[in-house]
């Protein structure tokens, strides 16, 4: 094996592999540094295996519900260790595909601990490999615990996602702390499996990131389904027991106890910028502890980038998708467009899904923005109707002079997938009369998105 | 496989290139590495290369136009392959006539020969920036657009808004605008045009550089100036010896001792070899001095470096290298980035005194003006002494007045009295 590359990155994750692509694409020797599985946090203990786990957990509501649509499943029976094995085969499936475009682009991938060393150098083990242009940095990012309040993760009755992924049964009850997208899809996850979930969320409402629209219709969802959340409650105390947790919750004032087989801790990740040589090689961190880099991405160190959730938020594998592109790119001698972190989508993908784009309507009250909404809800859309997906709405805020779509947010079932067309129309500065007089077939859920901006107009038809 | 020739980015700020001349001509074999044209970047003039074998085909630009980083520019093809011919514009079927049947689909037999090309008029923009455009009453035509293939996008009506309207088109067609002539002559404004009371002469790449740069320094950067008169006598008698000693081996400028004594007095000053980083001071440890050189129509200032530990004459070599590449632009973009601290002589233009802007991140620059020889008082008695003014220009944000001082304190020891060079 060479031990001299063009380009030399530092961990196979979204951002890491997609950057190695791009880079050999582009002609450049690239060598790939991975400690585990190719693919990282997203295929392998996140966004692959959760969505299949979402997807077992819509075909059992589906099937509680399916007499009403003329079939009698019978009594449903789940059982998570299946749902969970089938999970596995899903992520080793996607992580093999990443090892297969590894060998298609002729990426060098080199198994162990990349460790940066001064003047783009990197140690893996014994060896050393030298990059003749850049370095990049994508380490990524991992769970972490509340060990100030005892909630310190000890993988059997206070867990993070990566032991929930691998249980063999649902526990018979749940705390999910922090009602971000993770806390969200697995306190929807488990409650389909049997589980009795409490959500804790310690900010005023669940999803505190979203449209304050879209925190109120997951919360009336969620509750109707027997979910609790508490919302504006803070985790005082725990008591960690053998096969119980018992957590003192403060909220609004008044104060409860709530007792579970298991605590999923789901507040927050800490990135991985430890003992891989980021001092030594002259690397700085902010102060909010992600890894200082310029508009080009480059860190403190010349030729050394970072991409990815290290390079800081949003901490989202598209987000790092078009870093990992660009990055490859500029080592490349290309002039890429650069990124515009305005227009990351963001999604949750819990039933309903929650996706959204752009400014919420409280940061354009803040901004004191002349804004516009347009709304239409799913319950008067025909497909939705049939479907029986009812839940949710589209809304869209537009600047009131010119149409200018600042947000747009979208709760319903297929949300993950419908928001990109207002991903397209921000990206290409379409107003919300380019997007309605784009003609939308009927009959689908995306006719809401038409009919939200042309409320947005004051002349939605079929409301 | 056809592979497409780009204008690439031949220098690190380039964003668009004129196309000087063509080396090749289309149905001429090329292979890779050979001079496909030379463009000119905002820098200088480069070689564009062939990043493939076969042949050239479909020249898209002509000699004298300029044209985006990016743009498709022509197409080598394998000897033998057809290249997919450029559609001529499709026959528009001319509309029927108020009395015709009005039947779909029936082509008139009329053959529309000259349909203008759609793009003739049509303007490259986003929706958003025509709503802005037409609110604000701008002519969407004078906009350079900075968004993908050039398109008018938001961010091109910010500030546009407020600007005068009917202001100087950057690229607007007109009837008969020699859009192929080559190099545009220079012009003296001076020199009266035929009819017209004023002439308006498109930027050059420099210009535009030295314009964009320029204002990203007096402008934003806190400057202050310090001048001090130094003796050069004794400079110049060591000068005088040392070229005596040299004979034809070289000669020793003034420039040279200039040069070399500013990148030592540096090592001892630290503090004035520094960038500004917005959240962060850069001090260098290396001494690369920034060497301004007129050029025609602009300047630029290519890069001695480690100026600190070359020996004289190197010094003189190089900066006479410098000056050549830079006046028949052919510098190289490592040739003209990374100085931490710059030289500007006026002195051979009988300037006695100047300022000279800082070349940003750099903290500071210092202007050489002419030497002379002025009555001076030494030890009571008045004596002609040949004296040199010099002007330090400092980033306030980087340098005090006393850092600043004390470097031109030490530079004036330094060609007061060579030998302290050695210090």
């Amino acid at each position: 094996m060479p031990n001299s590359f063009d380009v030399i990155i530092i961990g196979g994750g979204p951002a890491g592999y997609v950057a190695a692509i791009r880079a050999a694409q582009l002609g450049l020797a690239t060598a790939l540094v991975e400690k585990e599985k190719l693919g990282g946090v997203c295929v392998n203990i996140g966004c692959i295996p959760t969505k299949a786990l979402l997807h077992s957990a819509y075909i059992a509501r589906l099937l509680r519900e399916a007499k009403e649509f003329g079939i009698d499943a019978g009594a449903v029976k789940t059982d998570y260790g299946v749902a969970m094995q089938r999970s596995r085969r899903v992520s080793d499936q996607n992580s093999k595909g990443v090892e297969f475009l590894m060998k298609k682009n002729k990426v060098t991938v080199v198994k162990g601990t990349g460790v940066l060393q001064p003047g783009k150098k990197v140690k893996v083990g014994s060896d050393s490999y030298e990059a003749r242009k850049a370095v990049i940095v994508a380490t990524g990012s991992r769970v972490k615990g509340l060990p100030q309040i005892g909630l310190e993760i000890n993988k059997s009755t206070v867990i993070s996602s990566d032991e929930a992924l691998f249980l063999e049964q649902a526990p018979a009850s749940m705390a999910v702390v922090g009602a971000g997208a993770v806390g969200m899809e697995f306190a929807d996850i488990f409650h389909a499996f049997g589980t009795k979930v409490t959500l804790i969320e310690v900010l005023p409402r669940i999803l505190p990131l979203e449209d304050a629209e879209a925190s109120d219709a997951l919360t009336k969802s969620y509750k109707k389904r027997g979910i609790e959340v508490l919302a504006g409650a803070k985790v005082t105390k725990a008591n960690v027991g053998k096969d119980r947790v018992a957590l003192d919750v403060e909220a609004n004032g008044a104060k409860q106890k709530v007792e579970a087989a298991v605590v999923l801790m789901a507040a927050g990740r800490a990135v991985n910028t430890e003992n891989i040589g980021l001092k030594e090689a002259g690397v700085q961190l902010n102060d909010r502890g992600f890894i200082k880099v310029d508009q080009n991405l480059q860190t403190t160190t010349p030729g050394v980038y970072a991409i990815g959730d290290v390079a800081g938020p949003p901490m989202l594998a598209h987000k790092g998708f078009r870093e990992g592109v660009v990055v490859a790119e500029q080592v490349a001698g290309r002039r890429p467009h650069p990124i515009k972190y305005d227009n990351v989508p963001s999604v949750t993908y819990c039933h309903p899904e929650v996706a959204s784009i752009g400014l919420t309507e409280d940061q354009c009250k803040e901004r004191k923005l002349d804004y516009v909404v347009g709304r239409f809800p799913f319950s008067a859309n025909g497909r939705a109707r049939g479907t029986g997906e009812t839940e949710g709405f589209v809304k869209i805020i537009r600047d009131k002079k010119y149409g200018e779509i600042l947000g747009a947010h979208i709760v319903g079932s297929p949300a993950s997938e419908l928001i990109h067309e207002l991903a397209v129309a921000r990206e290409n500065e379409y107003t919300v009369e380019e997007v309605e007089l784009a003609i939308h077939a009927h009959p689908t859920m995306s006719e809401a998105v038409a009919e939200a901006a042309l409320d947005s107009l004051g002349r939605a038809i079929h409301m | 496989m056809a592979t497409t020739v780009f204008m690439e980015a031949l220098s690190p700020t380039m964003e668009e290139g004129r196309l000087v001349k063509w080396h090749k001509r289309e149905g001429d074999a090329v292979q890779v590495g050979e001079t496909l044209a030379e463009v000119e970047t905002d820098k200088a003039i480069m070689d564009l290369q062939a990043r493939a074998d076969g042949i050239l085909r479909q020249v898209a630009v002509a000699e004298g136009q300029t044209v985006p980083v990016g743009k498709e520019i022509a197409v080598i093809v394998a000897p033998g392959e057809a290249v997919g011919a450029t559609p001529a514009p499709a026959p528009r079927p001319a509309p029927a006539s108020a009395s015709g049947s009005g039947e779909r689909g029936a082509v008139p037999s009329v053959t529309v020969s000259a349909v203008a090309p759609a793009d003739a008029t049509r303007v490259k923009a986003s929706p958003l920036a025509k709503r802005m455009a037409k609110e604000a009453g701008v002519d969407l035509k004078l906009l350079q657009g900075s968004g993908p293939g050039g398109r008018v996008v938001r961010r091109d009506l910010e500030g546009a808004e407020s600007r005068e309207r009917g202001a100087v088109p950057t690229g607007a067609p007109t009837a008969d605008a020699a859009r192929d002539v080559p190099l545009p002559a220079p012009r003296s404004p001076d020199v009266p045009g035929a009819r017209a009371s004023y002439d308006d002469v498109p930027l050059t790449q420099i210009r535009k550089t030295i314009a964009k740069r320029l204002a990203t320094s007096l402008g934003p950067v806190p400057h202050f100036f310090l001048t001090t008169e130094v003796d050069m006598e004794r400079a110049a008698e060591a000068r005088d010896a040392l070229n005596r000693q040299l004979g034809d081996r070289g000669k020793v400028s003034f420039n040279d001792v200039i040069l070399k004594a500013t990148a030592l007095a540096l090592t001892k000053h630290r503090a004035c070899n520094a960038w500004f980083q917005e959240d962060h001071i850069r001090y260098w440890n290396e001494v690369h001095i920034g060497m301004a050189v007129a050029v025609e129509d602009g300047l630029i200032t290519p890069v001695i470096r480690n100026a600190d530990v070359k020996p004289l004459l190197e010094i003189g070599r190089e900066a006479g290298d410098l000056a050549d590449k830079a006046r028949s632009r052919r510098l190289q973009p490592h040739e003209y980035t990374g100085s931490t601290f710059s030289v500007s002589n006026l002195g051979m233009f009988d300037i006695d005194q100047f300022t000279a802007v800082i070349n940003p991140p750099e903290a500071g620059i210092i202007a050489v003006g002419s030497i002379v020889q002025k009555p001076v008082v030494v030890d009571a008695t008045v004596l002609p002494r040949r004296r040199m003014r010099i002007t330090m220009s400092c980033d306030h944000r980087v340098i005090d007045g006393a850092t600043g001082a004390g470097f031109l304190k030490t530079l004036k020891e330094m060609l007061e009295n060579p030998l302290a060079m050695l210090l």
